[in-house]
């Protein structure tokens, strides 16, 4: 299995998960969907634990697949939250578009 | 003994405790037994510290502990029981005493009864500390005391803003002389290294004589004195401070707490003594204000206020007595003053009382019949005052004329004689028009009319008495009765008179020369009497309006506008001075400076306001710009 991940050079696994992690950031800057919203800070977590994973791998080091468990466990916590927020603020919106969150505004 | 002299300080402030506490919920009753029970004490211990005195003829010296020690100035807070200290104190409480249990009768109807007495008894305390003081420190306690009593006793009608302004103004202007008293007191201790009576007069050399040092600190005292003792310039507030309850005028601003003045000066009789021009300062200051104030009281129609211009112009005359060296015999027209000028007031009350709180004596007159006690003590408070013939002023103010002869020459007599004839034409011109003729009041107040209760004629009439008597305690040795000056005896260890112009000693006329000045005055005084009887009861004469007053008159009437020309000189300019002051220092630039921060933090919150729009789409855009310039000061 060690093998397997070392056949791939460290360098796609950078590009793969920057490329994640930007495709994250520009889905929250620019999608209106409190869903998808939540969905690409997801991708962003992946993106940096895939890399997380991969370097504890390469280094032979396992304080970076720890921290990756640390990671989905709040990724999770934050997901639930979240979408708990989100289900009541569809109750009285009838929407999911974040646009509209500006109430408490002066 | 030594034990009980805290005592006869710390009862009446016992007194003060409990009344001002407590004496809302007492009875009236409680409040005035308590009140002049004090007094009561304080004075019966008086009276056991004088026989000592008196026996032993030494000064008896306590000191409860000491209060400042700094450096080498060491303060302690005693007492020092002397001839002269232990006279003042049996004046303070004796009078005091009297005045108290007259208040009670006064004061019945006032809802600040307690509080009244609660600040009586405060100042007595303040009284009592500045006469048995061991060291000025102590004694400028008192002189604070007293001026604060002044002040909440002379505003205790705090409602009427006219009275509350006649007790800021006796504030004021007793904190100039205050000064004086202080900037003397630093000298004393830069040149003697000490503040203590004893050690201070004891550390005097004979090459002080003269010299412009003890002159300055003379002349320093002096400006205390004037400040306390309402002399020129500083004598306005006093007319002013009848604002007060008459018990207050009777006992503050008659008979004790102005004479703090002449005690201070009496006190320091050794200092004074080494400066001829100190003194001659303190005669003529004492001179221009018996006269003035006697003509100014010629004039006035208050009954109060008569008798305040007669206390600042006896006031003078003792100052003048002072001024030619004759201590004891200011010392002695204290006493006596002490006692005719308290009946006076406590009798100008009972009349006051009488008629409803009306003081124009153009509205009382013939009040004779009905108020018969108050007018024979009037009346003895009248002559006495005027010199008549063995009573008590007479004999004091005879003594003050005959120094003044011997020290100061005819000049000095004449002026200070004719300051005594004008007391006599305005003293009785008032007890004439108040007592004789027809009563002038309203038909209310004549109805209203009547006699004061007995807690108010019983210390009149001793007082009275006193006032007759009083001057037997210093009688002159041309009389060659068996005790001749009996009291200048009892002051000798403490002061003596000298008589700068003739050498230090005491110079002493022929009896020829007092027997005719004696005769020349009292017949003159007499004879002035008898003119201003003609004038006002057989003439029946009356005080014009204040709307025909003209001349002369109307600048005696008003004072000779000493008011009006402080007003000009001293209050508009600070009053000025105090706008501008207010308008550009405070408003415009203090003001501006504290709004204007105030402002400009609101202005950019205002601007910053914006930036916390809401959207969260623009936080969120916000943060990743932040993390990605973070990143870029990270690398590169």
């Amino acid at each position: 299995m060690l093998e397997i991940v070392k056949t791939v050079p460290i360098d796609y696994y950078l590009y793969l998960s920057t490329v994640l992690f930007c495709i994250g950031v520009f889905g929250v800057l620019t999608r209106r969907n409190a869903i998808v919203v939540l969905m690409c800070i997801e991708l962003m977590l992946n993106a940096v634990n895939l890399l997380l994973a991969a370097f504890s791998t390469y280094l032979s080091n396992s304080e970076g697949q720890i921290m990756v468990f640390f990671i989905m466990v709040v990724a999770a916590a934050e997901a639930a939250v979240g979408l708990g927020i989100l289900v009541m603020i569809y109750r009285n919106t009838k929407s999911t578009d974040i646009s509209l969150l500006d109430r408490l505004k002066l | 003994m030594n034990s009980l002299i805290p005592l006869i300080v710390f009862l009446p402030f016992i007194g003060f405790i409990i009344n001002g506490l407590f004496g809302k919920s007492l009875s009236k009753t409680v409040v005035g037994i308590i009140g002049s029970g004090v007094l009561l004490g304080s004075f019966l211990l008086s009276l056991m510290c004088f026989r000592e005195v008196a026996a032993t003829g030494q000064a008896i010296r306590t000191d409860l502990y000491q209060f400042l020690s700094v450096g080498s100035l060491q303060v302690n807070f005693g007492f020092l029981v002397d001839q002269l200290s232990v006279w003042m104190m049996l004046i303070v409480t004796g009078v005091g005493f009297l005045i108290h249990v007259y208040s009670i009768g006064y004061m019945h109807d006032d809802d600040g009864f307690y509080k009244f007495f609660a600040y009586l008894n405060l100042f007595i305390f303040s009284m009592l500390l500045l006469v048995m003081g061991s060291n000025f420190l102590m004694l400028f306690f008192g002189w604070e005391g007293v001026g604060l009593c002044s002040y909440l006793l002379i505003g205790f009608w705090y409602q009427n803003k006219e009275f509350g302004t006649a007790g800021r103004k006796a504030f004021i202007m007793n904190r100039i002389g205050d000064l004086g008293l202080l900037l003397g007191m630093f000298l004393i201790f830069k040149t003697f290294g000490s503040l203590d009576f004893a050690q201070v007069f004891a550390n005097i050399t004979p090459e002080m004589v003269g010299a412009g040092t003890i002159t300055t600190i003379c002349l320093l005292l002096f400006v205390g004195a004037i400040g306390k003792s309402a002399q020129i310039p500083l004598f306005t507030w006093l007319p002013d401070a009848m604002a007060g309850p008459t018990p207050v005028s009777a006992l503050i601003h008659a008979a004790t707490m102005v004479t703090a003045g002449i005690y201070l000066v009496a006190r320091c009789n050794p200092m004074f003594s080494l400066s001829p021009d100190a003194l001659h300062v303190v005669a003529l200051v004492g001179l221009a204000t018996s006269i003035m104030a006697a003509l100014i009281g010629l004039r006035q129609n208050d009954i109060k206020k008569v008798l305040a211009y007669s206390t600042v112009s006896q006031l003078g005359l003792m100052f003048v007595s002072l001024g030619m060296g004759a201590y004891v015999s200011a010392m002695f027209h204290v006493t006596t003053h002490a006692f005719f000028k308290a009946l006076l007031f406590l009798a100008a009350g009972s009349v006051i009382h009488g008629m409803g709180g009306e003081q124009d004596i153009r509205k009382m007159g013939g009040l004779r019949k009905a108020m018969p006690i108050t007018f024979w003590v009037f009346l003895i408070g009248t002559f006495a005052i005027s010199g008549f013939p063995m009573l008590s002023g007479f004999f004091s103010k005879d003594e003050i004329f005959a120094n003044t002869w011997a020290a100061g020459g005819k000049l000095w007599w004449g002026i200070a004689g004719l300051g005594g004839l004008i007391t006599a034409i305005y003293m009785t011109r008032l007890l004439f028009v108040t007592f004789f003729g027809e009563f002038r009041g309203t038909d209310e107040q004549k109805h209203h009319l009547h006699e004061s209760p007995a807690s108010m004629t019983i210390p009149l009439v001793v007082l009275a008495i006193l006032s007759i008597f009083g001057g037997f305690l210093n009688l002159p040795h041309i009389f060659h009765f068996a005790k001749n000056h009996w009291l200048a005896e009892f002051l000798q260890p403490v002061v003596q008179n000298v008589n700068l112009h003739h050498g230090g000693e005491p110079h002493h006329l022929p009896e020829s020369t007092e027997w005719s000045l004696m005769i020349f005055t009292t017949s003159l005084a007499l004879l002035v009497m008898a003119v201003s009887y003609f004038i006002y009861v057989v003439r029946r004469n009356l005080p014009t309006t204040d709307a025909a007053q003209s001349g002369l008159t109307k600048v005696l009437a008003h004072k000779f506008y000493f008011d009006e020309i402080y007003d000009f000189l001293f209050v508009k300019p600070i009053e000025k001075l105090s706008r501008f002051l207010h308008y550009y220092a405070d408003i415009w630039a203090i003001d501006g400076i504290v709004n204007g921060v105030g402002n400009g933090v609101e202005r950019l919150g205002g601007q910053l306001r914006k930036l916390q729009n809401g959207n969260i789409e623009y936080y969120l855009m916000g943060m990743v710009a932040g993390v990605i310039f973070l990143l870029m000061t990270l690398f590169f």
